[in-house]
């Protein structure tokens, strides 16, 4: 452990690159995270599917490039796919479960993940896939720091989301009636909100920037039908740091869960990695709870 | 209606007896749980087809003769949903339910060590090739045999051939040489870790990275910036198809310049076809080639197994699907041996099993393993799988160190 420490010291660059990798895929995770958080602030559901959407969106990407097109043309393409199938969804099983307590939307969505896992494997087949977008990769100091060209755009890309996700729900209709049905849905129905189809959109626009991230995951890393559940935790953990309705929380958690488990897994062993973030989730449980005791010390 | 289903019916029998002898009417079961859905998708069908193409070839070829009734071989399959549980409950159900008297293994040590236990309870033979980890033949089993080389020797012979060149073309003598080990945390990857282990203290060589892959992970960038800071010489990957995809990619993209690459599951991840710049000059393991001089009156060589495999499957046989089929091969030897498909007479039948097959010799020692058969490496070379060791097979020299990506 103290060796792999002391080899940021005898190479800085090192820690750079490990520092550097982990905030690309923590943009990834920011991506599943924002979706989760809308979804769960906005309908009270947890979509445990929220992985699977991802690499759904991964397959679309996987089979424009096998048809020869460019698979960053894939990101807009799994984003509208994976919109249809969200709205589908919402219309058939999601739509049944608003309202109803938590552990039913939690074996919903589990049913949801499993099916969608089940169809991938049957018409795409269980070999790992990649879709390769033919870019290089940045290298820093002599080789030392490598960024490959695909992750800088993802990064790009979850960023300007952001901006766009914020600025709808700030600007636009459906944003301000996503935020109003956030905030009480009863008052909104009331004011003539059509709550239903608040729903529906809230929870294609979560499918569909899955839909995007898992195009980005395809290019990036690899794809493989049964590997969503690790994006699934992730967002839900960074939403659960973040708090809901907190876009900056969201970004600032999913890239600091990014680089503090790729030095988790540099330092302890990447065996240590996930034990190590689950650890970081108490620690900032446990936090948050001696915080709100003090908070409510005040009150008194 | 009634009518064309009595000329269809009489169609069908005419069908079944025009065919002859093959059709036998008597039909030897064999029961198998393999991974059709999960994360051992991919090489679980591997499996199956090696299993479906034995079978079919064996009952093309007139059935099995045992005593003085021909039977003809069928499989029993269940999907284990690649989970262990799942495998356990399934070979139960085939046994109990079903009543099978013979097994055929599933993918993976895994899950072969989940039936064990039921098959040596209901005392069911079982013959399987894709369980190689070592811990599978130390508890005293007694109905379990392996056609395939246990998991420790898989990467053994990429240690040694980086030792025997290690002065010549690393310019240091063995015991300098550095190994960065990367693999995953599971049976059989832990078992070849094993065995490499073992080589790298035989040859005094370093360990400097240790890292145990879990199994969800599918980024690799970590371990990775790690070797490109140590520089060891050879690096070593294991980690199924995922591991093996990724670690080619990244090694790729983060350019991980190391004198030798060695891994597991090349030929069965298509690693040569998702990266070829980064998987040429990497070293594989492997049980099987193609090009190994091996042969049998069945299938012929092992040549010609790739042949037919490519021809029904439209895909070169991965060597899960040659040592599969060997399996079903032991069987029918056996059964013939047997003269009976009493199961205690067919395991001792099994146990003294001695063939030459288009995939190895198989001879089991007193645990069941398989130890007639070496383990090959293939090398990626200009974007084909090369035999390079044994000596025996090679089909090239092999190129150390791997030259620098471009």
């Amino acid at each position: 452990m103290i060796d792999n420490f002391m080899i940021f010291v005898a190479s800085p660059a090192t820690a750079l690159d490990v520092l550097v990798n982990g905030l690309l895929i923590g943009a990834i995770f920011a991506l599943t995270a924002y979706g989760m958080a809308l979804v769960w602030g906005v309908i009270k559901i947890i979509n445990i599917a929220q992985g699977e959407f991802v690499i759904l969106g991964g397959y679309v990407a996987f089979v424009m490039a096998q048809q020869g097109i460019h698979p960053l043309f894939a990101i807009p393409v799994a984003a509208l796919i994976l919109a249809i199938l969200g709205w589908l969804l919402y219309r058939v099983v999601i739509f049944r479960i608003v309202d109803r307590d938590l552990f039913t939307s939690l074996l919903a969505t589990y049913g949801i993940a499993i099916v969608l896992q089940q169809l991938m494997n049957t018409v795409f087949g269980g070999d790992v896939q990649i879709a390769d977008a033919g870019l290089g990769t940045l290298f820093l100091f002599d080789f030392m720091v490598s960024i490959a060209e695909i992750k800088i755009i993802a990064f790009g890309l979850a960023a300007i989301l952001a901006v766009v996700l914020v600025l709808f729900l700030r600007r636009s209709r459906m944003g301000q009636a996503i935020r109003a049905t956030a905030q009480n849905p009863r008052a909104a129905r009331v004011l003539g909100i059509d709550t239903d189809r608040v729903y529906a959109a809230t929870f294609a626009l979560n499918a569909a920037i899955c839909g995007a991230a898992g195009a980005l995951v395809a290019m990036a890393y690899t794809i493989h039908p049964y590997v969503g559940l690790p994006y699934t935790l992730r967002a839900f953990m960074i939403v659960v740091v973040a708090g809901l309705g907190n876009m900056a929380g969201v970004i600032v958690a999913a890239l600091g869960l990014g680089a503090a488990e790729n030095f988790a897994a540099f330092i302890l062993g990447t065996q240590f990695q996930l034990a190590f973030t689950f650890l970081l989730l108490v620690a900032v449980l446990v936090w948050r709870n001696w915080r709100l005791a003090r908070k409510r010390q005040y009150l008194k | 209606m009634t009518k064309t289903r009595f000329l269809l019916a009489t169609a069908l029998i005419g069908g079944v007896a025009l065919a002859g002898p093959a059709a036998a009417a008597e039909v030897i079961t064999i029961g198998a749980a393999v991974s059709l859905t999960g994360k051992y998708t991919t090489n679980g069908e591997h499996t199956q087809r090696g299993y479906d193409l034995a079978v079919d070839m064996i009952n093309k070829a007139g059935g099995v003769k045992v005593g003085d009734t021909t039977y003809e071989l069928a499989v029993k399959y269940y999907d284990d949903e690649s989970t262990a549980a799942r495998g356990a409950e399934l070979a139960e159900r085939l046994i109990l339910q079903d009543g099978v008297q013979f097994m055929l293994g599933p993918y993976s040590s895994g899950l072969t060590r989940a039936i064990a236990p039921v098959i040596e309870e209901h005392k069911i033979p079982m013959v399987e090739g894709n369980g190689a980890s070592r811990s599978l033949f130390t508890n005293g089993w007694r109905y379990i045999f392996a056609t395939l080389s246990t998991s420790e020797q898989y990467l053994a012979s990429a240690i040694a051939l980086a030792a025997e060149v290690a002065e010549v073309k690393l310019g240091k003598p063995a015991n300098e040489v550095t190994v960065a080990l990367a693999f995953e945390n599971d049976a059989f990857s832990q078992d070849v870790r094993a065995g490499v282990i073992d080589d790298i203290h035989k040859f005094g060589m370093t360990i400097v990275i240790d890292d145990k892959l879990p199994p969800e992970l599918n980024d690799m960038a970590p371990i990775l910036s790690k070797v490109k800071a140590l520089k060891p010489d050879i690096l070593v990957i294991s980690g199924h198809s995922k591991g093996a995809v990724t670690g080619i990619r990244q090694v790729g993209e983060m350019r991980v310049e190391v004198p030798i690459l060695a891994m597991t599951h090349c030929d069965s991840a298509k690693v040569i076809e998702k990266d070829p710049a980064a998987a040429e000059y990497t070293l594989c393991a492997t049980q099987w080639a193609p090009s190994m001089s091996y042969s049998d009156d069945l299938f012929g060589s092992a040549g010609d197994f790739a042949k037919l495999f490519e021809d029904t499957y439209g895909m070169a046989p991965p060597y899960q699907a040659a040592e599969s089929a060997a399996a079903v091969m032991v069987f029918a030897d056996a059964f013939a041996r047997a003269g009976t498909l009493d199961r205690e007479v067919v395991r001792d039948a099994l146990a003294a099993t001695d063939i030459k097959t288009f995939f190895g010799d198989v001879r089991f020692d007193e645990t069941g393993k398989n130890i007639a058969k070496p383990m090959a490496l293939y090398q990626v070379l200009g974007g084909e799988l090369k035999v390079v060791a044994p000596s025996a097979f090679a089909e090239a020299a092999p190129v150390i160190p791997r030259p620098p990506m471009n």
